[in-house]
């Protein structure tokens, strides 16, 4: 496992919203947990350097990658992050073994080639290497994103709601898998979600973000426990 | 029918569309990316040959390419011969006359690339050139098509800037829409009824290859 002590102290002003969150991500899943227009995607977009926060600073792998104090905020395709979001974004013009392949080009071939089919099978894609992006279904493509995002090795990994509109049979699978990189401990992961049955499953710090604010920081039950009542309307 | 300007015509087409493309593609990505307050200025300068008479273009051309600039003296010095009166001397009137129709198409077609593409790139290590080489290029063909078309039937049909900086030099500077207006100067009626057609089915070819790579709404792209 990597050296990670990455400090997260970010402060963003948009409009009348207001992000201010202060954590370290101390286990090797972290869980956003919170309703719509918390700021969990701002958040995440932050972290993966496609926005600039007001000030903060961001720390990962003993590297400094954000600190605006000191005018530091390192390039998004310097920091080591994926990320995969609701929406897969995969390449329409590529196959899906070229959309892996895209993110390791400085590797050799021979090695590019393993890394690829090793990532696709990872997430059960191998026999998808072949196909056009724009021929893949809903979860075949989050399959080819993820495995998309983990082939640079990252130190981090951003999921924002990456099971959303699957079906459950899929989800689950894919859920597994994910699940299968904490025995490796390879990566850490920022999972986002605001589906309660999604998350409980995952070994995971959680953070409940409310409105740009982490009001709750420690185990599921114990974060979740004020919010109880609302939650169990919300599965019902 | 007039071959040697039909000749000059397709060649100075031709040459047009290739630096218009060089010079279009990276500027285009700049105007769709930029977020300098110069962006609007730039793009307002690249789009003033549309408004401006082709004979203002030509002339203000004529004089800064003339030998009584620094800038002329400069390309006159360099290449060993005046810019005016001169194929080079078209190349670059033609460029500047059909900037609009390169950049146009092309910044239209790199902005209607989905930003959460351009974004993955970004992540996935790619600079400017390579998001721009592997993933906006690849993903605009329909307007590089249409640019390269467009500059090309433009270039075939322009009249006046060519008649300002190149004169009427057979074989050197008159394209076919100078031999048009010569033969009905000479009354050569006929002759100037081929060459309007020849140019007519210029213009209908490339629109063809221009259409023929539009999909129609609910076909699958192919």
């Amino acid at each position: 496992m990597p050296d990670v002590q990455p400090d997260i102290a970010i402060r963003h002003r948009q409009g009348r919203f207001t992000l201010d969150t202060a954590f370290s991500l101390s286990q090797p899943w972290t869980v956003i947990f919170g309703p719509s227009g918390a700021g969990k995607t701002t958040l995440l977009r932050i972290l993966a350097g496609l926005a600039q926060p007001t000030s903060g600073r961001f720390h990962l792998a003993g590297r400094t990658l954000l600190d605006t104090e000191n005018n530091i905020s390192i390039h998004a395709g310097q920091r080591s992050i994926g990320f995969v979001t609701q929406q897969p974004a995969l390449f329409p013009h590529l196959t899906a073994r070229d959309n892996v392949a895209f993110g390791i080009r400085h590797l050799e071939p021979e090695r590019r080639a393993t890394r690829v089919a090793e990532m696709l099978r990872l997430f059960g894609a191998e026999s998808l290497a072949a196909q056009p992006a724009t021929q893949l279904s809903g979860g075949e493509r989050k399959r080819v994103a993820l495995a998309r995002a983990l082939a640079p090795a990252p130190d981090l990994l951003l999921l924002d709601e990456p099971l959303a509109g699957l079906d459950d049979a899929s989800a689950h699978d894919i859920l597994v898998r994910l699940l299968s990189l904490q025995s490796s401990g390879q990566v850490r992961i920022v999972y986002v979600s605001h589906d309660l049955a999604e998350i409980w499953r995952l070994p995971a710090e959680v953070l409940f973000l409310e409105s740009g604010r982490v009001t709750a920081i420690g185990p599921l039950q114990q974060v979740l426990a004020p919010h109880r009542e609302h939650l169990l309307q919300q599965l019902r | 029918m007039d071959l040697q300007a039909l000749w000059l015509s397709l060649r100075l087409a031709a040459t047009t569309t290739v630096v218009l493309l060089a010079l279009g593609i990276p500027l285009a990505y700049w105007i769709a990316s930029a977020r300098t307050r110069l962006r609007p200025l730039v793009e307002a300068i690249t789009t003033l040959p549309i408004l401006l008479p082709p004979t203002v273009l030509g002339f203000y051309l004529l004089v800064l390419l003339g030998p009584h600039t620094a800038i002329g003296r400069l390309v006159t010095h360099l290449t060993g011969h005046p810019l005016a009166f001169s194929f080079s001397g078209l190349v670059v009137g033609s460029v500047l006359y059909s900037l609009p129709f390169a950049v146009q198409p092309l910044a239209a077609g790199f902005r209607s690339v989905d930003t959460a593409l351009l974004e993955q790139a970004q992540l996935l290590g790619a600079g400017r050139f390579r998001t721009l080489t592997s993933v906006l290029l690849p993903l605009s063909t329909h307007s590089v098509i249409a640019a390269a078309a467009l500059c090309f039937t433009h270039t075939v049909g322009e009249f006046g800037v060519v008649l300002m900086i190149g004169g009427d030099i057979p074989g050197a500077t008159r394209t076919l829409s100078i031999a048009i207006y010569d033969q009905v100067q000479e009354f050569s009626y006929a002759a100037a009824n081929r060459t309007s057609l020849l140019l007519i089915g210029v213009a209908v070819l490339a629109l063809v290859i221009l259409y023929a790579r539009r999909v129609p709404n609910g076909a699958p792209n192919a």
